[in-house]
């Protein structure tokens, strides 16, 4: 992490081609895997656009002046066989212990299930976000059963799709009470015995909005000015106590109550809802998902309904479609950054659905009685555990405890900790003391092996002591959901019916602009759930984690050389988490330099909205520069606005190639602009898929930027997460990138090294792809965009092109003028495209009533012709509509997606066939997509708002 | 009087009361309306202030005082049904009264042929 270590050698590169290599491997490169064109394809595509060869067309595109100076170093290739061989012998350098250090990280196991059918499995891992409710129904109801989970564990009334770590969530928690007083408080509490990751977010994301940290019990009298208080139940070591009090006196002085909690204790433990919490956070890790070194996990986050519409995050609610029907949609979208910006409520986009979709079919696959039974395993592995500590003498800190027991050690601390290791086994180190955790993992061997190691006698048989008044006295989770699929193949065909719904990159093309839905390629995927990276806890002694420190080290090495920065920290685990610590780098350098009071960070009109929210998140005031009419950066309204906060200007935030899909001429200028009133430029990393060994950010002069994993680097977008968001930096602001969450500063993400778990994947692509097939990629991305374009304009305006009237990485096409001629929307012709088994282009970003096109490299001249025939035949379709052929009011457009069940009633009212309907013309047969509703109802769910399954009494209903 | 602000709003004055309301086009523009957030009864606000929220699935809006003043009624009917709130109902569905401080601070709003030329 530190800017040393990244200089780091990568092994000496092979200095041919794989193939070329005395004794190389006979595989194809996997560079002509992963890139869906062939040189015949390429030239194919090349003529259509009158241009020679790949070079003329980067030279047409890419401004010369940012063209790239140097190489990267990346090497040559390593083929699939060769780069898992180093993956393993990594994996093979990590020591998998038995880690009972807690903290918010246990102990469990995947159930075989759920791991090779959703984990495994690209249906699950492929998916994009559900913005398409259509095509997202099984996912859409995945985490719908999370979040009612989620809210019966809780006792709380509503829950969302989950959140990047248990350390955010508390910052989003602490925000949101401070919102709710609109800054006439500025006072948080915070439980001392908080996980300590936690507290250091906490402090990370309080100071630059002004609020100010009281670490204090929750219990202490109350001043004046508090907001809010964090209450962790139980607490980080172990102590299970009645917090109705506590809860009392915070509502007494005003403020907000926030628990953070386990969902695992809270089978055993009274709802932290029925207490009178008024929000509820924590991590779902220990449903199923592996330590992974620190993610990625997902967090959970219920409230009150009265609360709701300041919930950060994913919400999925029902609503129904135009037949009707039962269906889900993601609910309340306005509360987020790219609808409300600046005053959003979080800047989260990514959370991690992949990982709530597992923990929910954990809770589904064991039901209640499973929980509480492995609830109960824990606990009486630690009573059992605490009744040997006392009986050999030793006290023992909390007597009422869940599944953590604290044990004083003030003389002996690192003996203990020394002889457990020697039984393999980590212990967490306190304060002189030290704390085992238990989980579903733990056996009666491995606790008679640690009482022996910690001087104790075996295991004794001891009643649990956690009193009555905190003991959970209602049931939970009586949903029919959660008591249907306890067989394996109950459970199996549940999983493979959920997918068969949705649309995911193994059935076709996802051309979401801005997006960069790439192959996620299995030899990627596979070392992710090898026990070498996935079974090590996140505070495991560094020594244990040789193989993460080599691998973190080369893989940091290799982004900076992909970029051009000087160092890159892969700590943030989510795009915004990235933004956030790259403007966190530029305040903490302004500050370095007694220019602190400097806070104002341009953004242009055509930004993500993330980045808005991001700058509010990091105490800066929003000042917005004009687009012009090419869609350009206005370079006069920026000198304008510059000029204007030249003494208060901390920076500007721009993504390169533009959110416009377009290489602007004036990027270097910008820069210069900027830079000469003393800010610092952040270049939102979104479009990298564009730069990757062609251009350089830092060259151009950008100070930082965040880098999408889960785009450029082929992590998988996983329906909604899990996101990696890296961010590099230009040597002046190396000291400023984030510090370890137990003991650095500026850390944003609850552990090291955020989602190290998942970093194997980026790893993995980089190597088999090396410096030429990184290259290639680029350029193939930018081929296929600029000939989708070609192939479209005759029909469908492209809004914006730079230099030569090309594109860069993906294309606008501009729907305005069809709308205001005949009425159809880009959201018929969205959802016309899954009629055509298609998932739709991105909708109105970044222009509303446009549609933004991203090929990715990895897509076939098949796909993309297919892909292209159905635009053109909707286009036909449109023009009947236009000419008076079909009314404005019934054609296939309007009442797309057409579903088996409309196409298989009796009464037919449409002036289109059936045949036109489902099997338009170029639609392939054979691979027809069904969707499993029609069009759904946005507003009516948001008028209407649920969030969670159905009940009992509401499913009998529906039967019957 | 009716006068339009930049932002969409109109204000109907009569004597010292002004009715506060979003424009046709504001409602149109927003498309179906899912949530609407009114300001207190009684409340004193200020020109400028955001004071309201209109929401449809794909757009927030937030609402402008146009002048200096106490509120004095607010339409909680029209939150009854959220489905009425359409372009030709804009008068319909005002937002609130508000007890307007000084008359001359709306000096500087425009009349409806303004408003009009404005977004045509």
């Amino acid at each position: 992490m530190s800017p040393l270590e990244t200089s780091a050698s990568i092994p000496a590169a092979v200095s041919a081609a794989p193939s070329d290599r005395l004794g190389a491997s006979p595989q194809a490169p996997f560079s002509s895997r992963h890139i869906g064109l062939n040189d015949h394809d390429t030239t194919s595509m090349l003529a259509t656009l009158k241009l020679p060869n790949l070079e003329a067309l980067l030279d047409e595109v890419i401004p010369g002046a940012i063209r790239r100076t140097d190489e990267m170093s990346i090497g040559a290739a390593l083929s699939e066989a060769e780069t898992l061989a180093e993956l393993q012998a990594m994996a093979d350098r990590n020591q998998i212990k038995t880690s009972l250090i807690g903290m918010g990280y246990y102990g469990c196991h995947t159930p075989p299930v759920i791991l090779r059918n959703v984990l495994e499995n690209p249906a699950w891992y492929t998916a994009y976000t559900p913005y398409q409710p259509e095509i997202s129904q099984g996912r859409l109801e995945a985490i719908l059963n999370f979040q009612t989970m989620v809210m019966e564990l809780t006792g709380m009334d509503i829950a969302n799709g989950s959140l990047l770590d248990e350390a955010t969530a508390a910052a989003e928690g602490m925000a949101m009470a401070y919102r709710a007083h609109r800054g006439k408080a500025t006072i948080f509490r915070v439980d001392p015995d908080t996980h300590p990751q936690t507290i250091t977010i906490l402090q990370t994301r309080a100071a630059p909005i002004g609020i100010e940290l009281e670490i204090k019990a929750p219990s202490a009298p109350y001043g004046e000015g508090v907001f809010g208080a964090l209450i962790s139940y139980p607490g980080s070591t172990g102590q299970v106590r009645d917090i109705r009090p506590e809860i009392e006196a915070v509502h007494e002085a005003g403020g907000m109550a926030v628990v953070a909690t386990d969902l695992l204790a809270l089978t055993l433990l009274e709802a932290p809802g029925k207490m009178g919490a008024d929000m509820v956070l924590g991590s779902a890790q220990r449903f199923g998902v592996p330590f992974g070194y620190g993610g990625p996990h997902a967090a959970f986050f219920a409230t009150r309904t009265q609360h709701q519409r300041s919930i950060p995050g994913r919400l999925v609610g029902v609503s129904q479609d135009s037949g009707g029907r039962t269906a889900y949609r993601l609910a309340l979208q306005t509360r987020e950054q790219h609808i409300r910006r600046e005053k959003a409520t979080s800047n989260i986009c990514t959370a991690q659905v992949l990982l709530a979709v597992m923990a929910g079919f954990y809770g589904l696959w064991h039901g209640p009685e499973g929980l509480t039974r492995i609830a109960r395993h824990a606990h009486k592995m630690a009573s059992r555990f605490a009744a040997a500590m006392q009986a050999a003498g030793r006290t023992i800190r909390h007597d009422i405890f869940f599944d953590t027991v604290t044990v004083e050690a003030a003389d002996d601390r690192d003996v203990l900790v020394a002889a457990a290791l020697d039984e393999g086994i980590n212990l967490r180190k306190l304060d002189g003391a030290i704390a085992a955790s238990f989980d579903e993992t733990s056996t009666d061997d491995m606790l008679q092996r640690l009482i022996g190691a910690l001087g104790g006698t075996g295991a004794l048989d001891a009643p649990s002591g956690i009193p009555e008044s905190v003991l959970r006295a209602d049931g939970f989770m009586r949903q029919p959901v959660f008591h249907k699929h306890r067989t394996e193949t109950e459970m199996m065909r549940y999983m493979r019916s959920l997918a068969d719904r949705d649309l995911a990159l193994d059935r076709c093309m996802i051309p979401l602009g801005s997006c960069t839905m790439k192959l996620n390629a299995t030899a990627e995927m596979i070392p992710i759930t090898w026990p070498g990276f996935a079974n090590i806890h996140p505070y495991a002694p560094t020594g244990q984690a040789e193989g993460y420190s080599e691998m973190i080290t080369r893989l940091e090495a290799m982004l900076a050389d992909c970029t051009g920065y000087a160092a890159v920290s892969v700590q943030p685990n989510a795009g915004s988490q990235g933004e956030f610590a790259g403007l966190l780098a530029i305040t903490r350098y302004h500050s370095s330099r007694g220019e602190g009071h400097r806070n104002i960070c341009l953004i242009p009109q055509s930004a993500h909205g993330t980045n808005p929210a991001s700058a509010a998140m990091a105490g800066l005031k929003v000042v917005v520069v004009k687009c012009d009419d090419g869609g350009n950066v206005d370079l006069e309204d920026l000198k304008a606005k510059t000029e204007a906060n030249r003494d208060m200007l901390a920076a500007i935030m721009v993504t390169y190639p533009s959110t416009h899909g377009v290489f602007e001429e004036g990027i270097a200028e910008l820069c210069d602009i900027v830079h000469a009133a003393g800010g610092q430029v952040y270049v939102d990393g979104a479009n990298l898929n564009a730069l990757v060994g062609h251009c350089a950010p830092p060259q151009f002069g950008a100070d930082v930027s965040h880098l999408n994993l889960h785009k450029t680097f082929c992590i998988p977008h996983g329906g909604g997460g899990p996101g990696v968001g890296p961010i590099g930096v230009a040597a002046h602001l190396t000291p400023f990138l984030p510090g370890s969450p137990l003991d650095g500063e500026g850390a944003v993400s609850a552990a090291p090294f955020g989602s190290a778990g998942i970093l194997p994947i980026t790893y993995a692509y980089i190597r088999m792809m090396g410096n030429d097939g990184l290259k290639t990629a680029t350029a193939s991305a930018i081929l296929s965009a600029n000939y989708i374009a070609a192939r479209l304009r005759p029909h469908y305006p492209v809004l914006y092109t730079g230099r030569n009237q090309h594109v860069a990485h993906e294309c606008i096409i501009d729907i305005r003028g069809i709308q205001d001629r005949c009425g159809i929307s880009n959201e018929d012709i969205a959802k016309r495209l899954i009629d055509f088994g298609f998932h739709a282009p991105t909708m109105s970003f970044p222009v509303a009533g446009t549609l933004m096109i991203e090929p990715t490299e990895s897509e076939s001249i098949t796909e993309i012709d297919r892909f292209c025939d159905a635009m053109l035949a909707i286009a036909g379709e449109i023009k009947m509509v236009e000419d008076g052929h079909w009314p404005a009011d019934n054609n296939p457009l309007v009442h797309a997606p057409h579903t088996a069940d409309e196409l298989l009633g009796d009464d037919w009212t449409h002036p289109y066939s059936r045949q036109q309907a489902a099997n338009p013309e170029g639609n392939r047969q054979a691979n027809k997509y069904w969707p499993p509703v029609g069009r759904v109802d946005n507003a009516f769910g948001d008028r209407n708002l649920i969030c969670s399954c159905p009940s009992m009494d509401e499913w009998e209903a529906a039967a019957e | 009087m009716l006068r339009y602000t930049t932002d969409h709003e109109w204000i109907d004055v009569d004597g010292d009361i002004g009715t506060v309301g979003i424009s046709p086009h504001a409602i149109e523009q927003l498309g179906d309306i899912v949530f609407v957030e009114l300001p207190d009864a009684g409340s004193a606000i200020s020109k400028g202030d955001s004071v309201a929220v209109f929401e449809s699935v794909k757009a927030a809006s937030d609402i402008y005082s146009p002048a200096n003043g106490d509120v004095t009624e607010i339409n909680s009917a029209m939150l009854d049904d959220l489905t009425s709130i359409t372009p030709d109902r804009a008068r319909e569905c005002w937002l609130f009264k508000i007890k307007v401080a000084d008359i001359s601070d709306l000096d500087e709003l425009m009349d409806e042929d303004a408003y009009n030329a404005m977004i045509a």
